[in-house]
């Protein structure tokens, strides 16, 4: 390697180091250049030629697939450039159903916005008619898909087969009819779609947007006759900020508790209280299974998208996953139970749950046949910012508030689970108490963290009293694949594993506001959670004085009862028989 | 370098392969590509088996064989029979022939003059290649062996020296000196692109040590060109030659030849030699006793042209859809499964084995300072002789279009030539004299491509050509990056609107302009070169774009929508019959006097035209 890793951006000397591309070199400079297909998380597409530079005797070429060389002359805005990204921006518009005023992408989207910057006021070439506009798919409770708003990027082909390894979507045709579609040009709900929504998480028109809840919900809080409360999922705290322009990893959970009372809704709860519950019952169930030498390894069952790729695709491994519901399983029936008990005027069935979820697929979770009515409607991060901004609320004026009780206090290890190896933690800080009776002593457990690209596997040995216990974790289903193949082969050695279907996590999660232009986006959200982990009095599931209340006052004095199983627990059904796999 | 010891003794297998074909007695060579296949030549050779079983009675020759052979190129002179031992090329020869050629010529030794080819220009019968014009200037070496040797016998093959060099360069164990050989020769990718084959095999040289792969690039997707068809049919031995030359100079141990399924005839014909030498060990493990060894296997494309540009041939072969990815990183440091891969398409390396045999000096005597050896080009069109030919770098069109080809068919006027197919351009008169190769058919705004040779008269319209390519790199775009996608389809909506007769004077600098973006700014070869044609024609033919914006006319009289269908009133006696055949009611008049045609309801049928007893309805 040579000492001089320098090249040259319109004259400026910029150092480069180990950047994958040109583009990431471009952007450390401080300088940018405009692009629908690159994503850093995502390998390199070089499709939508927006990024080219020219290359002082190199030509012409795509910042995004160039890798940085020493010397190299590069100029970002010459005229041939300039060019290309116009006529680009030009063709695209032609093709494009341009409803920009009344697209749920308006104001978020990269093609408006590059439009504008470039100045395009008038389009040379014959526009998309109305008769060609092709079918809207939203026949699913998660995804809108309107095709004639894709400009082709790919970015949502990579993300499904390089994050899920799942491909549900692809390219067909040639030319200029070339399309993204499922197979056999079949909606989403028909080809084992997981809703994970992170094709719409990196897509950079109104082609891929999120199936909104808002007024459903707006109709409910108005409805007198109801009783609306909300629960707040771990990883909404830390990102929401984004959307009023705070800082990513920013915890805005005392402002979230007040917004979703300004909103009308009567009762706040938070996820984390029932994250604390869903530890309680699986690190129970855990114990049992490995004390009782039953099914190991355990798989987590938190993430919905997860739960529906196991029933899809690999039903014969369902009797490992955890039977606790998700916390928002968890906690809709509990409140439509209890409630009543300590809110005077509250009867179960005018009780409307609304959960806010960083997840597309908590959308799906919630209309499960296991699970309908439980959880009314579930909102993403994403829909709940709209709906402050539409109520005229000044998010970062608003004074913090708190939970109501008796569901609103929640440990350290309740907080973690939004990010890719926090559930796992948790689970051990109070398995380790259950087969012990002690507690653990060091509860950070660094070597389940992180949420970049090179941390979708995580292994980590943990000796409770003599018996050893491996736990697995991983995000993306693509990672899972690999270690359900070893599960079947029968050279597994884990006890648990924790799944994501996101990468890095719920931090990430399809629901979330949009972060794929920068990886570090997610690791500073999850750095908030881990922030609000050390400081909170307890880290803890089973010492939440608000759980062990819960346990002794409804359900029966201990995880594992009976009414706890009616309440908290779950049954998954073989959905093989016609996913595409079968076909 | 220590020289390697071989197993095998290649003269010993020359010989021995020779004389099985001398005891073949009287070789008939019927051809049996795809072309003449088509033209029945199945049914010919069946025939002459038939009445060959006879020879000894009938005739003075002992033994006669009958030899099925790979392409000779003249296909539009299918079925072609050539008795080499009597000087003698038969041409459309049909099953009915062939009991006149036996009878005639094999018994009684009288050529028979009227299935012989007739020279366009002296209109006289000539008996064989040497005398045929078509073949007359060609050179051929890529397709030395078509139409030559039984394609199916691995004997044929050894018999003309079939790998030798491939023995020779195991023996001498020195890979950098094979890749000095080719570098030498100054040979260029035959696939269009014309990059120096010995610097891509050094590049991949560079990354020896690991997995490496060998892919031969038989994707002929240009319309029109069958080189590499004629190659893998007619001669399969010496393009696995060439690959396992290269192989082992770049140290490949596994190796793909990409074939389009539409080729059935050619990876039938692949797929027996790969068994036949690997049968002989010239292929597979430990090839003739060396540590060298070799597995090729056939992929078949489904035919799409993008899969012509090697990353998208990779996508392919790796079960992906064909897409090009961006080039760096080039296939040489990560190609096909993420390694080292060369890829070279059918022609380069069918030139390989004889540079190792000839040296490379031998080679680079051929051709012009910048491109060696010879060229192979599918030659269409308006001239007399169509086909395959093969000719040294630098002939100049002029040469090949009224030598070897001919002449202008029917008489008529030269007026351009397209070349390279749908990445390359059209050229006129003032190119004639051009020595072709690579650099100069650039300067000239056209490329060799893959060799795509269409010559037109003054009856083609080139705004119509132009439109007839940029549909086909429409349609063949793989839809991945913009400008070649939404860019081509623009393109072709100009053009569309040009031909149909509704063109402005605007659209002819929103082509140029749009057509210089997309060759700029798309992802590969595909695009950087589909505007190429019009690009080409608006630089030559400006004035036959403006005919057609401008007068609402075109020249070549080609595009309907441009044209008119008028009476003449001093012709017409007003018998009524062309307003009865028009099929929507635009004719008008009455009996006994002229009639009018009212232009807004015509659809230009032509049914009056036809029909009109007196002749006085024409074409304007």
């Amino acid at each position: 390697m040579t000492d001089n890793k320098t090249l040259f951006i319109d004259g400026m000397e910029v150092e480069f180091s180990d950047e994958p591309n040109l583009l990431e070199v471009i952007r450390k400079a401080g300088l940018n250049v405009p692009t629908f297909c690159y994503r850093p998380d995502l390998t390199s597409f070089g499709a939508c030629r927006m990024c080219v530079v020219e290359i002082e005797g190199r030509g012409i070429q795509s910042s995004c697939t160039m890798p940085p060389e020493a010397g190299l002359k590069v100029h970002l805005n010459t005229d041939r450039v300039r060019k290309i990204r116009k006529t680009v921006l030009e063709l695209l518009l032609a093709n494009h159903k341009c409803e920009c005023l009344t697209c749920d992408k308006s104001g978020n989207c990269e093609l408006q916005k590059y439009a504008m910057e470039y100045g395009i006021t008038d389009i040379r070439f014959p526009k998309l008619e109305k008769e060609d506009y092709l079918p809207v798919d939203d026949y699913n409770p998660s995804i809108v898909r309107d095709p004639s708003k894709c400009i082709l990027c790919g970015a949502c082909v990579r993300a499904c087969s390089e994050f899920q390894g799942h491909s549900v979507l692809g390219f067909v045709n040639r030319g200029s009819n070339t399309r993204i579609e499922p197979m056999n040009g079949r909606f989403l709900s028909q080809v084992d779609c997981v809703f994970c929504g992170q094709c719409q998480a990196v897509c950079p028109t109104g082609a891929l947007t999120i199936k909104s809840s808002i007024d459903a919900v707006w109709e409910k809080i108005n409805d007198s006759t109801k009783k609306v409360v909300v629960q707040i999922a771990p990883s909404v705290r830390v990102a929401l900020g984004e959307e009023f322009n705070l800082e990513p990893g920013e915890n805005t959970i005392g402002k979230i508790y007040a917004a979703a009372r300004r909103l009308g809704f009567d009762l706040i709860f938070d996820t984390n209280f029932s994250a604390d519950l869903t530890i309680m019952e699986e690190a129970n169930e855990f114990v049992q299974r490995l004390t009782k030498g039953e099914k190991l390894p355990l798989f987590t069952s938190c993430c919905p998208a997860w739960v529906r790729y196991l029933e899809t695709q690999h039903p014969e491994l369902l009797s490992h996953l955890s039977t606790c519901k998700s916390p928002q399983g968890m906690l809709s029936p509990v409140l439509k139970e209890f409630l009543p008990k300590y809110y005077e005027g509250y009867k179960k069935e005018d009780i409307v749950v609304v959960s806010i979820m960083p997840c597309t697929a908590k959308k799906y979770e919630a209309i499960r046949e296991q699970l309908i009515n439980e959880t009314d409607f579930v909102l993403t991060t994403k829909e709940f910012a709209k709906m402050i901004k539409a109520a005229g609320i000044d998010f970062r004026k608003l004074k913090e508030e708190e939970a109501n009780s008796p569901f609103g206090q929640y440990t350290g290890a309740a907080t973690i689970f939004g990010a890719s190896g926090g559930v796992a933690e948790a689970a051990v800080r109070t398995a380790y108490n259950m087969v012990t009776g002690e507690e653990l002593s060091n509860v950070d457990i660094k070597t389940l963290r992180g949420v970049d690209a090179k941390s979708r596997t995580k292994d980590l040995v943990v000796d409770i009293k003599g018996t050893s216990v491996k736990v697995r974790v991983v995000s993306t289903l693509k990672e899972a694949e690999k270690s359900l193949k070893e599960i079947k082969a029968g050279t597994s050695d884990f006890h648990i594993l924790e799944v994501m279907a996101c990468p890095g996590g719920c931090v990430n999660g399809g629901g979330q506001p949009i972060s794929c232009s920068d990886s570090s986006i997610k690791e500073k959200r999850a750095e908030g959670l881990y922030e609000e982990d050390r400081n909170l009095e307890f880290r803890r599931s089973h010492q939440n004085p608000d759980i062990i209340k819960l346990y002794n006052e409804c359900l029966g004095g201990k995880p594992g009862s009976e009414i706890a199983h009616h309440l908290l627990h779950t049954t998954y059904s073989d959905k093989f028989k016609g996913s595409y796999k079968d076909i | 370098m220590e020289k390697t010891k071989l197993n095998i003794n290649m003269q010993n297998e020359q010989d021995k392969a020779k004389d099985l074909i001398k005891s073949q007695g009287l070789r008939v060579l019927v051809c049996a590509g795809t072309g003449c296949v088509a033209n029945g030549s199945l049914k010919v050779i069946e025939k002459f088996k038939e009445l060959g079983a006879n020879v000894s009675i009938l005739t003075q020759y002992d033994k006669m064989t009958v030899v099925p052979t790979g392409c000779h190129g003249f296909c539009e002179q299918g079925v072609l029979v050539v008795i080499p031992d009597m000087k003698i090329t038969y041409v459309k020869v049909k099953e009915s022939d062939v009991e006149e050629i036996f009878e005639s010529h094999i018994k009684n030794n009288k050529p028979v003059e009227r299935l012989m080819y007739v020279d366009p220009k002296t209109h006289q019968h000539v008996p064989d290649d040497e005398h045929i014009n078509f073949y007359a200037k060609q050179t051929r070496t890529a397709l030395a062996n078509c139409g030559n040797i039984n394609a199916e016998s691995i004997d044929e093959a050894i018999a003309v020296r079939g790998y030798e060099a491939l023995a020779k360069v195991i023996e001498e164990n020195n890979p950098d000196n094979v890749i000095e050989t080719i570098e030498k020769s100054g040979l260029r990718g035959r696939g269009g692109g014309g990059f120096p084959t010995g610097r891509k095999w050094k590049f991949t040289a560079a990354n020896r040590g690991g997995k490496s792969y060998i892919v031969c690039n038989g994707d002929e997707g240009d319309p029109g060109a069958f080189m590499d068809r004629s190659v893998m049919e007619g001669d399969p031995h010496k393009l696995l030659e060439g690959m396992a030359i290269a192989a082992f100079a770049i140290g490949a141990d596994e190796g793909y030849i990409y074939v389009r399924a539409e080729y059935p005839l050619a990876i039938k014909r692949l797929r027996k030699a790969i068994k036949d030498a690997e049968e002989r060990n010239f292929l597979g493990k430990n090839i003739m006793g060396s540590n060298f060894s070799l597995d090729i296997h056939i992929k078949e494309g489904a035919g799409a042209f993008v899969c012509g540009e090697e990353t998208a041939l990779i996508a392919s072969i790796e079960g992906e859809r064909g897409m090009p990815r961006p080039k760096p990183p080039f296939p040489a440091n990560k190609g096909l499964f993420g390694r080292p891969t060369l890829i070279n398409n059918v022609e380069t390396l069918a030139n390989v084995p004889v540079i190792i045999l000839k040296g490379a000096d031998w080679f680079s005597q051929m051709g012009t300072a910048t491109s060696k050896g010879t060229k192979t080009f599918a030659l269409t069109g308006d001239v007399n002789n169509t086909g395959l030919i093969e000719v040294p770098m630098g002939t100049t069109l002029r040469e090949i279009i009224f030598d070897i080809g001919g002449g202008m068919r029917d008489g008529k006027k030269f007026k351009a030539v397209q070349i390279g197919g749908p990445s390359g351009g059209c050229l006129t008169e003032e190119h004639l004299d051009i020595p072709m190769d690579y650099d100069n058919l650039i300067r000239a705004g056209a490329m060799v491509g893959s060799g795509g040779l269409v010559v037109m008269s003054d009856k083609t319209c080139i705004v119509e050509v132009a439109r007839f390519f940029m549909n086909f790199t429409q349609h063949e775009s793989c839809g991945k990056c913009v400008p070649c996608r939404e860019g081509t389809k623009n393109l072709l909506k100009i053009l569309e609107k040009i031909v149909a007769g509704k063109g402005e004077m605007k659209d002819l600098d929103e082509l140029e302009e749009l057509a210089h973006v997309v060759k700029d700014g798309s992802l590969c070869g595909l695009g950087k070169t589909a505007p190429n044609p019009v690009l080409s024609t608006l630089k030559y033919f400006k004035d036959e774009y403006i005919a057609h914006i401008k007068d609402k006319k075109c020249p070549a009289g080609v595009c309907t929508a441009m044209k008119k269908v008028v009476i003449n009133e001093d012709l017409c006696r007003g018998c009524t019959k062309c307003a009865r055949v028009c099929p929507v009611g635009a004719i008008e008049g009455t009996v006994k006097n002229p009639h009018h045609i009212n232009q807004e309801k015509c659809i230009k049928c032509e049914a009056c035209l036809t029909n009109c007893p007196f002749r006085a309805i024409v074409l304007e």
